[in-house]
């Protein structure tokens, strides 16, 4: 190897340090603001509180009243973890018996899986939300089975992925101890698919935690998540509160980066597979 | 095991495929019908023919215009978030001090949902442009550049990272060896490791392309379209069409069902430039 040039290192790490500043820096901005009084915020958004301009907690008690703000981490905390749930659990089944039962109505249901990957939300949101609402499903459980299906596409062409990579004969040995479908699914299969369980996981607690116009449309504001909630605080006319939006701003980012700190390593190895596969 | 298996479609495939019907085969069949009907909801349908198509193209030059700033907008996002990205990656992967901590911060952005991301940067943009004496919301190119220093703000971490996964699979074995040959670090770049990386270029370009192009959350909160529905991209536009004037529902539909078959055309073109890459590989 070449020797290293401890000179350009030096000045390379410089470089990143101030870009990775530059990057923070909106958070630490608004952050910042949210605890300024709300006349102050647009005159001089880069300055730091001053005595005078320092406002404490109050934009965040007048943001939290606004929006209901704990409700909505609350539907957003229950709709996310379900539909997750909902999604990991039926989908890895469903591609075990699309890729198993080999036949033209299996093949053909793979491609409808494939296809609605490429389909845009403003293609069927209109009709979606219809339907959703003669069935009854516009409440936060109802809306579970919206995600589920709009969810399958991506997760059920990734886990085929995989399971076409599980050698079948780990199934047939099962089968000859004496093991029915269920229980080679849940003792043998699942938990192979460990890994892109996780990956599917990961990329759809991202997609419905920051979804807004889906659940606008099927629970609307009967049931505000987070996104709706903060759009309905500073999407409206009329004069904004400017202080009560940079507590909500700072408020919606705090659960993302606790999330992010912890499961970064899942997260960061989710994404990458996901790319490549989608 | 296959015969045992195929009795159980109820319990294996039953609920996704059922869930999968509700909110996407059935409204995207009866989606791409009602393009050709007027309606205000669905049960009121009156069959058009292409009155909605015309509509949608001639009654006023709203689509058009968004469509080509969705294009601008998409090109330039594409390459400069690409651009960055690449040039992070490569900075990165030289195993200097502290790379982790460095990529955790620039991906971080990307976890933030698109609503909160656009209010973020109402506030910086009209920051800066507060001593001008104006707003973000007074000329289309505030709009424009805003959305493009939000996109990069949200992408380039993400695909740093692919490219990063990509960087890291090159054998070192031929980068020393591009070096034993006389090679200059320069064209080492240039004809070992830029085409090396090819396949996670194909990826980002896709992604950014889709990603750009789909864009709507970001759009709704940063500018909301003004001034005028100058900075309105096709997303946005079609909602406005369909919730914004009552009898325009078809129209609406009819934009979205082209909107599909623009994102259908890209991404059939990006699988059968993967496709042909393969076979070269």
């Amino acid at each position: 190897m070449a020797e290293r040039n401890h000179g350009l290192d030096l000045l390379i790490i410089l470089f990143i340090t101030l870009l990775s500043a530059l990057f923070l820096a909106p958070v630490f901005i608004i952050l910042m603001n949210s605890f300024k009084g709300r006349f102050f915020i647009s005159e001089e958004p880069f300055r730091l509180p001053t005595a005078e301009t320092f406002a404490g907690l109050e934009n965040y008690l007048t943001g939290v009243g606004k929006t209901g703000f704990f409700s909505a981490f609350g539907y957003s905390l229950f709709i996310t973890t379900g539909s997750v749930a909902a999604i990991v659990l039926f989908t890895s089944m469903t591609a075990w018996y699309i890729i198993r039962v080999k036949g033209r109505f299996t093949a053909f249901l793979y491609y409808c899986f494939v296809f609605s990957m490429i389909v845009p939300f403003q293609m069927v949101m209109f009709t979606m939300s219809k339907l959703a609402n003669v069935l009854r499903l516009d409440n936060a459980v109802g809306i579970l089975v919206i995600y589920l299906g709009f969810g399958a596409g991506l997760s059920v062409f990734m886990f085929s992925g995989f399971v076409r990579a599980i050698p079948l004969e780990i199934e047939e040995a099962a089968t000859i101890d004496g093991c029915g479908p269920v229980q080679i699914f849940f003792g043998v299969v699942l938990p192979i698919l460990r890994p892109t369980a996780i990956t599917v996981a990961i990329l759809n607690a991202m997609w419905v935690w920051n979804d807004y116009l889906l659940p606008l449309l099927v629970i609307g504001s009967k049931y505000r998540t987070i996104p709706v909630a903060v759009q309905y605080l500073v999407g409206g006319y009329g004069s904004k509160d400017m202080g009560a939006m940079m507590a909500m701003l700072v408020l919606s980012i705090i659960p993302i980066v606790i999330f992010y700190l912890f499961c970064q390593k899942y997260i960061i190895r989710g994404v990458i597979s996901g790319a490549v596969k989608g | 095991m296959q015969k045992t298996l195929k009795k159980y479609f109820a319990f294996f495939a039953l609920p996704a495929v059922a869930a999968f019907c509700i909110s996407f085969v059935i409204p995207f069949v009866f989606g791409v019908g009602l393009s050709f009907a007027e309606f205000t909801t669905v049960s009121n349908a009156r069959y058009v023919g292409l009155q909605n198509y015309v509509k949608a193209f001639g009654e006023s030059a709203e689509f058009i215009r968004a469509l080509w700033f969705t294009v601008r907008f998409t090109v330039v996002s594409v390459v400069t978030v690409n651009a960055a990205a690449f040039f992070l990656a490569l900075l990165l992967t030289r195993g200097v001090a502290g790379t982790n901590l460095f990529r955790t911060v620039f991906f971080m952005p990307n976890l933030i949902g698109g609503i909160v991301l656009g209010y973020i940067w109402q506030l910086i943009i009209n920051g800066v442009l507060y001593p001008k004496g104006v707003t973000l919301l007074a000329d289309a190119r505030y709009g424009f550049w805003g959305m493009v220093a939000l996109m990069n703000w949200q992408m380039v971490g993400y695909m740093m990272i692919i490219y990063i996964a990509g960087l890291q699979n090159i054998p070192g074995e031929l980068i020393e060896a591009a070096a034993i040959d006389g090679s200059s670090p320069f064209q080492t770049l240039l004809r070992v490791t830029f085409p090396l990386v090819m396949p996670s270029v194909t990826i980002c370009t896709f992604l950014t392309l889709t990603n750009s192009f789909k864009m709507f959350d970001q759009n709704l909160a940063l500018t909301g379209g003004a001034p005028s529905e100058q900075t309105t991209m096709l997303a946005l536009n079609i909602y406005k069409t369909f919730y914004g004037r009552t009898g325009y529902e078809g129209v609406g539909q009819a934009k979205a069902v082209v909107f599909f078959l623009l994102v259908a055309a890209i991404a059939l073109t990006q699988l059968w430039l993967t496709r042909s890459r393969e076979v070269e590989g």
